[in-house]
This record gives structure tokens, C-alpha cells and sequence, in this order.
């Protein structure tokens, strides 16, 4: 065996810093995202999330493994991409971290305020939910997006979350359509895709929960409702509402049919 | 075969019930009514952004009702008296172009994790200014050598300050937010915007 | 004391894909903290990988690295059983090592 001998620079090491490029140096961004994809740490996530996953936890002393997820209880191969979706025994439509959320408080036995304590994490630790999500997503990778959208209240639901994204409101009257409405346009130097349109959703439901390299944090889609209404100037979304998983399963079905690429990695 | 035709069959009509993907939809009264219970209903105050900030006005609830379009004879009205409403400070309103810019590059303030008080304008988030700044977003028009072009006069001052406190009072439907009438930004500060485009010896109109 | 790493390795043929992410602050030395002090130099100095208790990468790096740094790199010449062992030290002297067997 030959000892290496390795600089910094030639380690496919990551490394962040604030890059300040213009228009014409959209190829370099994507060159970027090309080599962060290729030693990205979302497997490493991955494994954190089957521990927890297989980890007694709460009043009863259980773990997760027997959640039904939508294709059986303790199912995981294809399970995210079916999501949202109605389920029978919490009588609403779910997306997975709502679907997670009332399996540890009914196979586990802990409360709703135990169990979102701390939801969204940082770059030094990730949150349970956060770990779970990369996980249960990474078991759908290949399988087409194919939300539920047969039952009655998932169509409530999909239109709910429509009507939703066109309608203005806050201190800015934005609506979601005020940024992602017109093709061609960006916030800052961030590409704003048409999220109503099919060609435009299919490649983001593909890529989420998503960990950003820019300060290394790994995010699942309420995190991203979240914060888009925080810029927006609103006030907060209640996690994992009936309104945030309306607008989840909006834009999954708008991006139906697309094959689940994985947990990604973005700017 | 008999058993294909008949799953082929059900996939129809389960298409039969389908929704529309891919179109804006045209909002009735009743729609409005529906996605603001849900606001109620899912959202909760947090620090500075209160719930207040769901309650529509007429601006937003013409504009929620014609997709951003609506008749002249419905929008005229509305815009005559948010202009009404404008406060435009006495004298002149050419303040210091210098902070101008650093309100226009500055992103904070309004949201729940900021503190009371004027913030920033978010300008560079869907405007281009300066030359100079790169980073720049394209949601509005560019407003490079806005001054250059329009020159520096009390009308044209008035004109800036008025479309930056209130740009609805011009285009009821614009996606441009109501600087001043939201309280985002104070007098003073769009003062100092109005400076950074219309001041000759700004970034802007070099 | 540091996390246990986070490590993920695949063996294809005789060549063993491996990724490791490991937890540290990799502070630049030039960063303030909220009282304005600078937050003092802390990163990961070296990197050693060894196969079976062979050393097969030795690697320097610096403070250029961002925090939690994620390894990535391929060894030829693994097979089923073999222990792979990554280990690093930092210029605190803080040193942390995880072993794997190559499955």
C-alpha cells in the first residue's frame, strides 16, 4: 500500500466561504454543485437517522420501527415519495414530518411539545426531526413522486395549498407566486424557480429535505415553509400544520411523476 | 385482459376527478375566506409579526380577487386613496445617498426574528442600483441611473419618495411591498433612498 | 472531547469508497464572537487513514477548512474484514478516531 501523501487541495475536502459571483458565472456555481453533490455529508445524516429510528425512546419505551409511514407499518422503501397523504387514523392529510410527529406520540408515548421542542437544527447538530427526515427520504431514492391525491381531503388539500400560493397577504402583500411566479427571475443571485409549473417543481420535490453547504445545515421542507414566510414578513406557520402540509402536497403533485434523486445538496 | 381494461378504467376515472395543475386560479370571495380562516387557524404571533399582518385590506383583497388585474374602474379608487394617505414630509426630500445605499443592501427588519424599529429596504433583493453591485435580483426593474436619466427635481422627488412609502398608490397590484405605509422603513430613511437614486454624485447615476 | 465521526464505507471490487464526516469547530482564528473578542485559532491539523493498522493516508490540512469537514477518498487493495481506522489530531492536541470493518 502506498502512502499518500495529501495537500488540502487535492482531498476532496469540503470547504465554505462566501462567494460573491456574478450572471456570467453560472457554469463555476454549477461546477461547484457538481463537486459538493460528490462529498456531500447526506448519507452520514442518513445513518444518524436509522439509529434514531431503531431507538427506544419516550413513555413507552418504543421505537419508530412500526410507523406506518403510508405503505405499511415500519415500510420505508417508497414511503417519502407517496407523501403527502391521507391517513385514516389521524382522519388528515400528512406530510412525513407531521406523519413522524404522530408516531412518536402515539407509538412512543411523547408529547407534541416534547417531540418539537427543537425541530430545526444548526451545523453543529442536527434535529431528531432532521435526522428521520434524511433517512426515510434516502429510502425513496428512485421511486417516481406520487403523492396521495385520490382521496377527497387530499384533494381539499391540494387545492387549499394552490389558492394558497397565489394569495397575497402581510406586511408585504406577498404571496408565494410574488417570488415564484414569473419565469426567469432571482432574489439576489438566487434562481427563483416557477413552482406552480411542472417542468419547474419536478426537480425541487426531487431534491428535498436538502442539506446547504453555505453553512452546512441540513433542512427539511417545513424548515424551508418556515423561513419563506419569515421573509415574506409574516407571522409563523405552526409546524406541520393542516396549511404547511397543503402547500407541501401543492407542490409534490405539481412535480409529480418525477424520480426521487435523494436527499440533495444546495447552495 | 379483461382485468387491465378494467384497472385502466379506474386509473380514468380517478383522473376524472383531478385538479388543475400547472394555472394560476381565479380566487373567488369565498376562496379569500377560506385560505385566511386557514392563516388564522395555522399560523401564531411571534416576536414583531403579529396576526394582524393576515388582516387583508382592500388593496390585497381587490388584488387576491383579479390575479393582479383587476378593472380599472376597482383599482382607481383604492390607488386615489392610498396616495391620499402618503405622509410626504415638508421641504425637501433628498436625504444622504450615502446611508441610502446602505439601507438598500441591508435584508433585516419586520421579520419575527428582528428587533422593533426601522430596519432595512431589501432593495437589492429585486432591484439592480449601482453598477457596481453585482448581486442584484431582477423580481422589479432595474433602477440603474434612475436620477441620471429623470434628474434631480422637487416632482421627481416626490415621485420616488411617493412609489417607496407606497408604490399601490400608483399600480394597485404591484408586488413592490408599501415601504413606509407598513412601517418598515421611517421618513428619514426613504429620504436617504430617495438620495441614493435621484443624487447625482450617487453610485447610482455614475 | 469531539463526537464519534460518521462514517460510510462501500466496498466495490478491491476498492473500498469511503466518506467521513467529522465534527470540529475548524475556527479560522479571525472570527469574532458576540463581545467582539476573536475566537481563538481550533482546527484539524492531521489526518491519518490506516488499513489493517497500515497507514495508506497521511494528510495535512488547515484552518482553510470549513467546520464539520467531510473525508472523501477511495483505498485500493480492501477487501470484506478489513479494519479501517481514521484518526485526526488538532492543533489543540485533541485528537479523536473512529475504526470501522469494511462489510
Amino acid at each position: 500500500m502506498r502512502l499518500a501523501r495529501l495537500s488540502a487541495a487535492a482531498a476532496a475536502l469540503t470547504s465554505v466561504g462566501a462567494i460573491a459571483l456574478a450572471q456570467d458565472t453560472r457554469k463555476e456555481i454549477e461546477k461547484y454543485q457538481r463537486m459538493i453533490s460528490d462529498a456531500s455529508p447526506v448519507e452520514l445524516f442518513e445513518l444518524e437517522g436509522e439509529a434514531l429510528w431503531k431507538k427506544k425512546q419516550g413513555p413507552k419505551n418504543a421505537s419508530l420501527e412500526q410507523c406506518d409511514l403510508g405503505l405499511g407499518a415500519g415500510v420505508l422503501k417508497g414511503a417519502y415519495a407517496h407523501l403527502p397523504r391521507y391517513f385514516g387514523d389521524a382522519d388528515r392529510v400528512m406530510d412525513l414530518e407531521a406523519r413522524l410527529l404522530h408516531c412518536m406520540i402515539t407509538l412512543q408515548g411523547r408529547t407534541r411539545d416534547e417531540a418539537t421542542k427543537r425541530v430545526f437544527g444548526n451545523e453543529d447538530k442536527l434535529s431528531e426531526m432532521e435526522y428521520l427526515s434524511a433517512y426515510v427520504a434516502g429510502q425513496s431514492r428512485g421511486v417516481k413522486m406520487a403523492p396521495g391525491m385520490a382521496h377527497p381531503k387530499e384533494q381539499a388539500a391540494f387545492e387549499l395549498g394552490r389558492k394558497t400560493f397565489f394569495y397575497r397577504a402581510g406586511a408585504w402583500d406577498f404571496s408565494c407566486a410574488s417570488c415564484h411566479g414569473e419565469e426567469g427571475k432571482r432574489i439576489r443571485m438566487q434562481d427563483l424557480p416557477l413552482l406552480f409549473k411542472p417542468e419547474y417543481a419536478r426537480p425541487v420535490v426531487a431534491t428535498w429535505p436538502a442539506y446547504r453547504v453555505s453553512n452546512s445545515q441540513f433542512k427539511t421542507m417545513q424548515w424551508r415553509l418556515n423561513n419563506c414566510y419569515q421573509q415574506m414578513r409574516y407571522p409563523e406557520p405552526n409546524y406541520a400544520s393542516d396549511l404547511t402540509v397543503a402547500l407541501t402536497l401543492f407542490l409534490t403533485a405539481t412535480g409529480e411523476g418525477e424520480p426521487y434523486r435523494g436527499p440533495g445538496t444546495k447552495r | 385482459m379483461i382485468r387491465s381494461t378494467l384497472s385502466g378504467t379506474l386509473l380514468a376515472l380517478a383522473a376524472c376527478t383531478s385538479v388543475t395543475i400547472g394555472e394560476p386560479p381565479k380566487l373567488s370571495e369565498r376562496d379569500l375566506d377560506e385560505v385566511y380562516s386557514a392563516l388564522k387557524r395555522d399560523f401564531h404571533a411571534r416576536g414583531i409579526a403579529t396576526m394582524s399582518r393576515i388582516e387583508p385590506d382592500a388593496a390585497q383583497r381587490i388584488c387576491n380577487l383579479h390575479r393582479d388585474n383587476p378593472p380599472a374602474e376597482l383599482a382607481k379608487p383604492i390607488e386615489e386613496a392610498q396616495l391620499k394617505a402618503i405622509q410626504f414630509p415638508a421641504g425637501d426630500l433628498l436625504g444622504d445617498w450615502k446611508r441610502g445605499q446602505r439601507i438598500a443592501e441591508s435584508g433585516i427588519g419586520m421579520q419575527w426574528t428582528d428587533k422593533p424599529g426601522p430596519g432595512g429596504g431589501s432593495c437589492y433583493n429585486c432591484h439592480q442600483l449601482s453598477p457596481q453591485q453585482e448581486s442584484h435580483g431582477t423580481l422589479g426593474p432595474s433602477l440603474l441611473a434612475f436620477g441620471k436619466v429623470r434628474g434631480k427635481g422637487p416632482e421627481m422627488q416626490r415621485y420616488a419618495y411617493g412609489k417607496i412609502f407606497n408604490a399601490k398608490a400608483y399600480n394597485l397590484c404591484s408586488q413592490m411591498p408599501r415601504m413606509g405605509h407598513s412601517g418598515t422603513l421611517s421618513e428619514q430613511q426613504i429620504k436617504d433612498l430617495v438620495a441614493y437614486l435621484l443624487d447625482p454624485a450617487s453610485p447610482v447615476n455614475r | 472531547m469531539a463526537d464519534p465521526m460518521k462514517i460510510r464505507a462501500v466496498l466495490k471490487g478491491d476498492t473500498v469508497d469511503v466518506r467521513v464526516l467529522m465534527n470540529h469547530p475548524m475556527e479560522t482564528g479571525q472570527r469574532k464572537d458576540g463581545g467582539g473578542n476573536l475566537i481563538p485559532l481550533h482546527f484539524i491539523q492531521e489526518i491519518t487513514v490506516r488499513l489493517n493498522g497500515k497507514t495508506v493516508i497521511e494528510s495535512q490540512i488547515s484552518q482553510a477548512v470549513s467546520r464539520n469537514p467531510v473525508f472523501s477518498f477511495r483505498v485500493k487493495g480492501a477487501k470484506a474484514g478489513d479494519k479501517l481506522q481514521i484518526s485526526w489530531l488538532d492543533n489543540k492536541g485533541d485528537r479523536n478516531s473512529t475504526e470501522t470493518v469494511i462489510g
